[in-house]
Formats: C-alpha cells, structure tokens, sequence
C-alpha cells in the first residue's frame, strides 16, 4: 500500500488545487454549475468519510442518509425556526446526529454482517417517514427558502461576510464545503493514524479477540458509529444550506448506497478513498448522461467490473514501496 | 499458597446439554495448572466461563475474592484474568507488533481523546507501550517478525503470538487453550518453557492441552474433566495413577492418551 507520506503529499497537492485551481478556471468560465457539482461532491465526501468509519470497525453502514437527513431539518430548524446563526447549526447538527447514533447504535451494533447492514437500510426510510410526519419538519412541502449564512465576526472584524450580501454565493458554498471536506479528511486521517484507529482496525478483525484483551468493544463501536453520524449530519446541514431547502426525499435510500460505494470505490484501505471515490462516482453518473435511458446500465456494469478488478479501490492503482503500513 | 481464583459449583447447560457439570476446584497463586479431558468434556467452555465469555447457569467464579462470573469480558480483562483461544487467534492484517502494541490498552492512562490529541500522557503511554511490545516480543522470540503481516506467520509463531497479546495486558491469571496444538515436538519443548517463563514472570498459569508429554512436564497440579464433570485433580503422579482418568481415556476414541 501508499506510504503514508505519499498520501499525505498526494492529499496536499489536491488541497490546493480545489482551493485554486478549480475555483479560479470555474469562475473564469463562467460555469456555476460546476461549482455547484463539486460542492455536492465535497458534502457527500464528507458523509461518505463517515461510512468508511463505519467500515473500519467492520460493520457496512447503509444508512448515512438517515444521518444527513437529520443534520439537514436540525439545521434548517435552528436557522429558519430559532434564528441561531448557521455556523453554530453545523456542530449542533452533528451532535444531534451523534446523539441519535448513540442511542440507535447501542442496540443495533451488537449484530454483524448483513443484519446490522438490513437495520441501516431501513432507518433511511425511518427518517424519511418521520420527516413527513413530524410537524417541526413541516411534512411534504419540506422547508425552504431557508436564510442564507449570516456573518462571522469576532471584536468589530468581519471573518466571513453575509451571505446573502454576495454576488456569487456560489463561490462561498464551494469554499464553505471544501474546507470543511479537507479538515474532516485530515481529522480522520489523525484518528486512524492514533491508537483509537488501531483499535477500530483490531475490532474490525476479532472482536472476540479485542474483548479478550480488555477492549471495550461496545463502547469503541458506539463511539465509531457517532463520528460517523456526525459526519453525516454535518454533510446535511450544509446542504440544506446550499440547496435553501430540506426535503424528506432529500437524502434517499439510493444515497446511503452511494456513500457506500464510494467507500469501495476508492478503498477501504485508504483514509483518503472516499473522496476519489465520491469523485468518480459523481461525475461518471453525469459523463454517462449521453448514454441517456443505458445511463444505469452502464454505470451498474462498470461497477461491478471495477469492483471485480479492483477490490481494494481505485487508490491501489498507486504502487508503493512493499511492507509499507496503510 | 492461598488461591486467587475459585470456581464453585460451576455448571453450563446448553439447550439440554451439560457442557460443565457442577465443577469446582482453585487455582493456586503462580502455579501452573492443566486442565485434561477428552474431546468435548467442556474444558473450552470451562475457560469461556472463566473468562466471562459465557455466564454459568448456575454456579460461580471468584477472583481475587471477588465475583466475576456474569460481568463484560473485557471488565474481567481488566481485572487481570485474560484468556487465549484455541484456534490461533490473531488480529491477521496488523502487524506482530501492533497486534501486542494494540493489546496493551487496558494498561493506557491517557483516554481516547488524549490519544487522538497526543497529549504528554498519552505519549507517555505509547513510549511504554513501544518499549514493553518489544520485551514482550523478544521473549517470544518474535522479534524478528514484528513487521511481518501477523495472518501470514506459520502455527507456532501464531501461537506465540496469541500468548504474546495474552502477555500483552499484563494479566494476573493467563488462561491457554491449547497453546501447543499444531506443533511439532521441538516447537512443543520450547513452548514449554516459554509458559514456564511466563510463570517465572508472575503470571499464574491454567491450560487446556491433549499433548500429554507435555502437560506432566509442565503442570504443578492438574485437573481432569469427562463429561463436563470433574473426575479427579493432583499433581501429575497422581493423576497418571488415578483409575478413574485411565478409564475415562480408555473409554474414548481420543488418540492422545499417553499417560
Ligand atoms: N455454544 C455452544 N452451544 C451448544 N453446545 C456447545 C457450545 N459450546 C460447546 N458446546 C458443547 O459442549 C460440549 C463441551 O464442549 P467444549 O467445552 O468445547 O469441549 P472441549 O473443549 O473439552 O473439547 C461439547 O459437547 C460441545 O458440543
Ligand atoms: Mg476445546
């Protein structure tokens, strides 16, 4: 596998160039909706990171769109409803996910394989059926027209402007969603690299083992599937920010597969693959659009191919020195 | 020698079958004691009660003067009563030495938090964990292939190892389920004297093991089970005498009699 000197290089050199380069060529083009594709594909990267968490302690997590779907009404709710300023609802949306991960996951992580995997499938559907039914999530119609993010500023210094004062706010939301995307890939990066992501890794190989040698088992794995979630919570509140709306179907079952995905796509050995592979996946659904009514098609086949061919993710394309640690 | 750990009147049914029948004797402080019987005489599940793997129908396992039957394994862990598997079981993509690195959190002073923020604690805990893997190690003889891939190391490494990531969280009582299976006799006589050694180091030992030879070589009393039920316990003359374990043997279709 990569050194992790290379990954670390690697990931610098793609900081800058989605700080620089992209928007810079964007803009100069004038293609908004590029901006708009790459900010989708650093919040779901973000989600994404979650459910590779979820795979470190192996257990497959299809249920992140539960997740982001909460993060979204918490946020849209703190703003719209109490008027709390938008960058407070971020870490409030990822604690209130937490909370509920804490709370669902004490049960549900006992069981492995596909049942915990049947569990997460369906609690997508749960949110979304408590979304419509709840009155604070305003049912059907969802919320919208949310306020954009007010200012940050800290004795008199204005951080960050008003959104809502701004030409392109746009460009903001692909700041906003980049920077948060490369802080929680270098944050969970320094998680796997700690004693915490041994552990994690050591529970993911024997449990019976980890148990025996005095690990708390239950616990690392509630507090795996709480970073997760919150993971997720976070990529939905700032969606619900850049999209001005929440809806039950915002986040879908289809969702929570693709996070998945993207994990395998990219590696599961790899802090770093959920971002190649929310990349990839992204923007090969949107090349094969001529392939029109065969789009699914297609995409499905090569899925499986790379999968088939690749099973330790695009990232294992890199060679590296032999016996280096993951 | 005062016992450190009791087990009464300990008894395991699953669904009709009596796996361990009413069994109660004690380990005494840095012995090393065996516990024989044929296939399928409950000797495993005694250990996975031991151990708190499995809680007794009814009966009870004492340590130090305290309960432990029916608590979390990994609190009896840290208790000090650890045990090993009887397949080899490793951690197989870490590394030798992260698989003991990773066994030493029960030893950590640092939380988690502090592990992840790198604070001097947790440093602290690293560099002494880092310096212990390697004595551990070395005393196993598995220096040498600390950085090799721990799935790929041939039957008596893996065995090294298990007892390596046993040694790992410092326990009081180590329980071995076979600890020689899978190895030839030169490998079986230095296992042996590595378990001594890991007496020598304060550890008081209890082991499953069918290889006879060794288990009177190296047991200071030994415990005998047939049928989940304690049929007799002595040091190793006496048990080699004892009409009612030739019997037990005679009786089965167990290949390992030797006695
Ligand atoms: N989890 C279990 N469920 C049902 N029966 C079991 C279980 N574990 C062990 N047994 C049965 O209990 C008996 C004792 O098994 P075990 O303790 O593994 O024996 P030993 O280790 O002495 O060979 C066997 O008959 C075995 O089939
Ligand atoms: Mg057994």
């Amino acid at each position: 596998m990569m050194s992790d000197r290379l990954q670390i290089i690697g990931y610098a050199v793609f900081a800058v160039v989605m700080l620089t380069v992209v928007p810079f060529f964007t803009v100069l083009a004038g293609r908004n909706d590029y901006l708009y594709t790459f900010t989708l594909i650093a919040l779901l990267s973000i989600a994404s990171a979650g459910v590779w968490i979820t795979f470190a302690i192996g257990r497959i997590n299809i249920g992140q769109s539960a997740y982001a779907l909460v993060g979204g009404y918490v946020s849209a709710i703190l703003v719209a409803t109490y008027g709390v300023s938008f960058w407070l609802s971020i870490p409030l949306a990822g604690l209130f996910a937490a909370c509920i991960a804490v709370v669902i996951g004490l049960p549900i992580l006992r069981l492995r394989g596909v049942y915990f995997s049947m569990v997460t499938l369906v609690s997508t559907e749960v949110a979304r059926l408590s979304a419509l039914a709840l009155p604070i999530t305003k049912g059907a119609k969802g919320m919208v027209n949310l306020p954009m993010p007010g200012p940050i500023a800290i004795g008199g210094i204005t951080l960050v402007p008003d959104f809502a004062t701004l030409e392109n706010p746009r460009i903001a939301f692909y700041y906003v969603a980049i920077i948060l995307m490369l802080i929680t890939f270098l944050l969970v990066w320094r998680l796997m690299r700690s004693r915490i992501g041994q552990l994690f890794v050591a529970l993911q190989q024997n449990e019976d083992l980890a148990q025996s040698a005095g690990i708390d088992i239950a616990r690392l794995r509630v507090i795996a599937y709480a970073i997760s979630s919150f993971l997720g919570g976070v990529a939905g509140a700032v969606f619900s920010a850049v999209s001005q709306s929440v809806y039950p179907s915002s986040f879908t079952t289809q969702d929570s597969i693709n996070f998945m995905l993207n994990c395998f796509l990219g590696g599961l050995g790899y802090v770093f693959g959920p971002i190649v592979g929310t990349f990839v996946l992204r923007f090969g659904w949107d090349l094969l659009f001529q392939a029109q009514r065969f789009q699914l098609l297609i995409y499905a086949a090569i899925l499986i191919g790379l999968m088939l061919v690749l099973p330790n993710g695009l990232l294992s394309l890199i060679p590296s020195r032999k016996g280096a640690k993951r | 020698m005062a016992p450190i750990l009791t087990v009464t009147n300990l008894t395991k049914k699953f669904s009709g079958l009596v796996a361990v029948n009413d069994v109660s004797f004690s380990l005494n402080q840095g012995e090393i004691l065996a516990v024989i019987g044929p296939n399928g005489a409950g000797k495993s599940t005694l250990f996975k009660l031991i151990s708190s793997f499995l809680r007794p129908t009814t009966g009870k396992v004492t340590f130090e003067g305290e309960t432990i039957s029916g608590r979390a394994p990994h609190a009896v862990a840290r208790k000090g009563v650890v045990r090993t598997f009887q397949e080899a079981t490793i951690f197989k993509a870490l590394s030798v030495r992260d698989n003991v690195l990773v066994a030493h959190h029960l030893r950590s002073r640092a939380g988690l938090a502090g592990f992840f923020l790198g604070t001097t604690r947790a440093r602290a805990d690293e560099a002494e964990f880092a310096r212990s893997t390697d004595d551990i190690l070395g005393f196993l003889g598995l220096k040498d292939l600390a950085d090799a891939e721990a799935g790929s190391l041939p039957q008596g490494h893996l065995r090294a190892l298990g007892i390596a990531i046993g040694l790992a969280t410092n326990p009081k009582v180590l329980l071995l389920d076979e600890p020689f299976a899978g190895m030839n006799h030169d490998e079986t006589m230095r296992a042996v004297q590595l378990v001594k050694g890991v007496r020598d180091r304060g550890v008081t030992v209890m082991l499953v093991e069918h290889d006879m030879p060794a288990v009177m070589k190296i047991s200071d009393r030994i415990v005998v089970l047939n049928f989940g039920q304690k049929i007799a316990e002595g040091t190793p003359s006496e048990i080699q005498r004892n009409q009612a374990v030739i019997d037990a043997y005679l009786g089965s279709e167990d290949e390992s009699i030797g006695i």
